[in-house]
């Protein structure tokens, strides 16, 4: 019998393995694909529980979740670009002209 | 024992594929193994009786934002065929252990929980009518009709953001 | 257990072999209808008329040495083609081919599955077949296929948007994204689509020609372009994957085309009685015969128009179709609320 505390085990699996990846990893890429995986984490939460509840408000919600990830992924990665345009580098250790 | 089947095959392969995103060392694989992770995520999504939303998310996050991905590492690469620098060597360990620790309590944390309560077993049948596409157009357009409005805004101005950011200053 | 199971097997492999066998005389008939536009014959030499060409393609292709590039990505190489081939087959699974006939004495309606949301499926899968090119041309490791499959991909892409939107006008048109409750609405309104909303039949079919990379379209794969495109790395079995996906995508789009805007397995004018003796012939008999009239539009387009340049290419999608097929959606909202 499935209930949701599968699925927030899965949701909340698949988020640390996000935030794993955003922690570790070193090519930018990665680390945007990583944060696509922690709002898919809390898309199977959201719809999960609009299952429980019957209340479509959860669908609604994931909708809105994905929009959001879709204009902050070609933000992001326009921002990237620009960034790769200056300094020839995809690895955030080389980003650090900031740091004093 | 057909949904109790299906819920765990989904389950191994979206964090097999997330397990692989994370780790893999060529960014095209990466890629690549993010779509199996949001194709298992919309079946997923499709088990739990929500074909809606699992279109939607093949549509959008498997069809559009990792072919958006896949572009730029192309552009990337094209100028630059060499991998990423052999930097040195980071931490990893310690990220690892944390991550497994936070883990840990949230599983514990959800399980625990779901043990003490009093309620019944958490789940309708699998699925029931609200993942249809009238129940979700009925909420949407009238129930949350302003943040469908705002969220048509926002798209525009990332759109009109993104085309400005990566333009070429020639 | 027969009806869960072994029906939809059965129509799955009826349909895959159908689609398999129809798309190999695809090739022939194109070569046979390109010649006869240009006053001559074709090929004439395999069997009476030419008739048995596709098997000696088959046979050439099979045989044909599979060449790998050294310095391509053998893993990525080889599922390229796959990718460009599983959405255009998967598609075929929400096609309505005919009504519910009695066959054997059971009750079996003549579409694989009737998802509720059928149209939206066939909008996403194919958003998937852009994978397939974009693959393609990164996993030979050279720069021609590269800008190639990056030039279809981007015509892809852009042209998808103009499609779906034509689709979401039909959605509102019928009130509902099924593919069989689509029909049912051409029947129960009395009149095909086609009359309904000319222009987004129009947007729909140019923009099918746009989605399947065929002409005028198709400077992604043309020989004159950029040596041979995104599949220029690819012999033998794996080219043939690719240009197996490119025909069951135009099977595909002709096949959708039927469904919103010709009533598919309807006959003409549903409604009236009194052309009721066209009843006799089967409702997958009508959805085959208006396929082909699209097919043949699209041999048709291919042998007289010229082809795009890609600025011409992505101006039209972006700049003209995109445009009208919104303010299509608009006016069908409010003409539907009106009437």
């Amino acid at each position: 019998m499935i209930t949701t505390t599968h699925y927030m085990v899965l949701s909340a699996a698949l988020f640390m393995i996000g935030v794993l990846g955003v922690v570790t990893r070193r090519n930018i890429i990665i680390i945007f694909m990583s944060i696509e995986l922690i709002l898919n984490a809390v898309n199977i939460n959201l719809m999960a529980f609009s299952m429980r509840w019957g209340n479509p408000v959860g669908q609604v919600f994931t909708l809105f979740v994905i929009a959001v990830a879709a204009a902050e992924a070609a933000v992001g990665l326009g921002i990237i670009l620009a960034l790769y345009r200056n300094k020839d580098t995809i690895n955030i250790d080389e980003m650090n002209i900031m740091r004093s | 024992m057909l949904t109790t089947l299906t819920f765990y095959t989904l389950a191994f392969l979206i964090l097999v594929f997330a397990a692989l995103v994370v780790t893999a060392r060529n960014t095209v694989y990466s890629i690549l193994f993010l779509v199996g992770d949001f194709l298992a995520v919309a079946l997923l999504y499709a088990a739990m009786n929500s074909m809606f939303v699992a279109a939607i998310q093949v549509l959008v996050y498997a069809g559009g934002i990792v072919v958006l991905y896949l572009f730029v590492v192309m552009l990337v690469n094209l100028k630059r065929p060499a991998e990423e620098a052999i930097a040195p060597q980071r931490h990893n360990l310690l990220g690892w252990l944390l991550s497994a620790a936070v883990l840990g309590e949230l599983v514990f944390l959800g399980v625990y929980n779901a043990f003490r309560s009093a309620a019944g077993p958490n789940l309708g049948p699998a699925g029931g009518t609200v993942g249809f596409v009238e129940n979700v157009g009925v909420a949407l357009y009238a129930d949350y009709l302003i943040p469908f409005e705002l969220a048509s805004m926002l798209l525009l101005v990332a759109m009109v953001g993104a085309i400005i950011l990566a333009r070429r200053e020639l | 257990m027969v009806d869960q199971i072994v029906i939809p097997l059965l129509k799955i492999l009826i349909t895959l072999n159908a689609t398999l066998v129809a798309v190999t005389f695809m090739v022939l008939l194109e070569r046979k209808v390109i010649a006869w536009v240009q006053n001559r014959l074709g090929p004439m030499r395999v069997g009476p008329h030419g008739m048995l060409q596709p098997i000696a393609d088959v046979i050439k292709l099979m045989t044909k040495e599979d060449i790998t590039p050294v310095k391509a990505d053998r893993y990525v190489f080889t599922l390229a083609p796959f990718l460009a081939l599983i959405p255009a087959l998967i598609v075929f699974a929400v096609i309505p081919f005919g009504p519910e006939v009695s066959l054997f004495g059971r009750r079996v309606v003549l579409q694989i599955t009737d998802l509720n949301v059928g149209l939206l499926y066939i909008v996403s899968v194919a958003s998937i077949g852009v994978y397939g090119i974009i693959l393609a041309g990164w996993a030979s490791n050279s720069k021609f296929p590269l800008l190639a499959s990056l030039r279809a991909s981007a015509q892809l892409i852009s042209y998808e948007v103009a499609v779906t939107m034509a689709l979401v006008s039909m959605v509102v048109s019928a009130g509902t994204l099924s593919m069989a409750g689509i029909i049912n609405a051409q029947f129960e309104q009395g009149v095909w689509y086609a009359f309904v909303q000319p222009l987004a039949f129009f947007i729909f079919f140019v923009g099918g020609l746009a989605e399947t990379n065929r002409a005028p379209f198709d400077l992604a794969e043309a020989e004159q372009e950029l040596t041979g495109g995104f599949h220029t790395e690819y012999s033998g079995m794996r080219f043939a994957l690719f240009f197996l996906a490119e025909y069951a995508n135009m099977i595909v789009v002709s096949a959708v085309a039927t469904t919103l805007f010709l009533g598919g397995w309807l006959r003409p004018f549903p409604n009236v009685e009194f052309l009721g003796f066209l009843g006799f012939i089967p409702g997958w008999c009508w959805f085959l015969a208006k396929t082909f009239v699209f097919l043949y539009v699209f041999l048709w387009v291919r042998a007289t128009l010229p082809r795009y340049r890609y600025d011409q290419l992505m101006r039209l999608g972006w700049k003209v179709l995109i445009p009208l097929a919104i303010a299509n959606v608009v006016v069908s909202g409010i003409l539907k609320v009106l009437l």
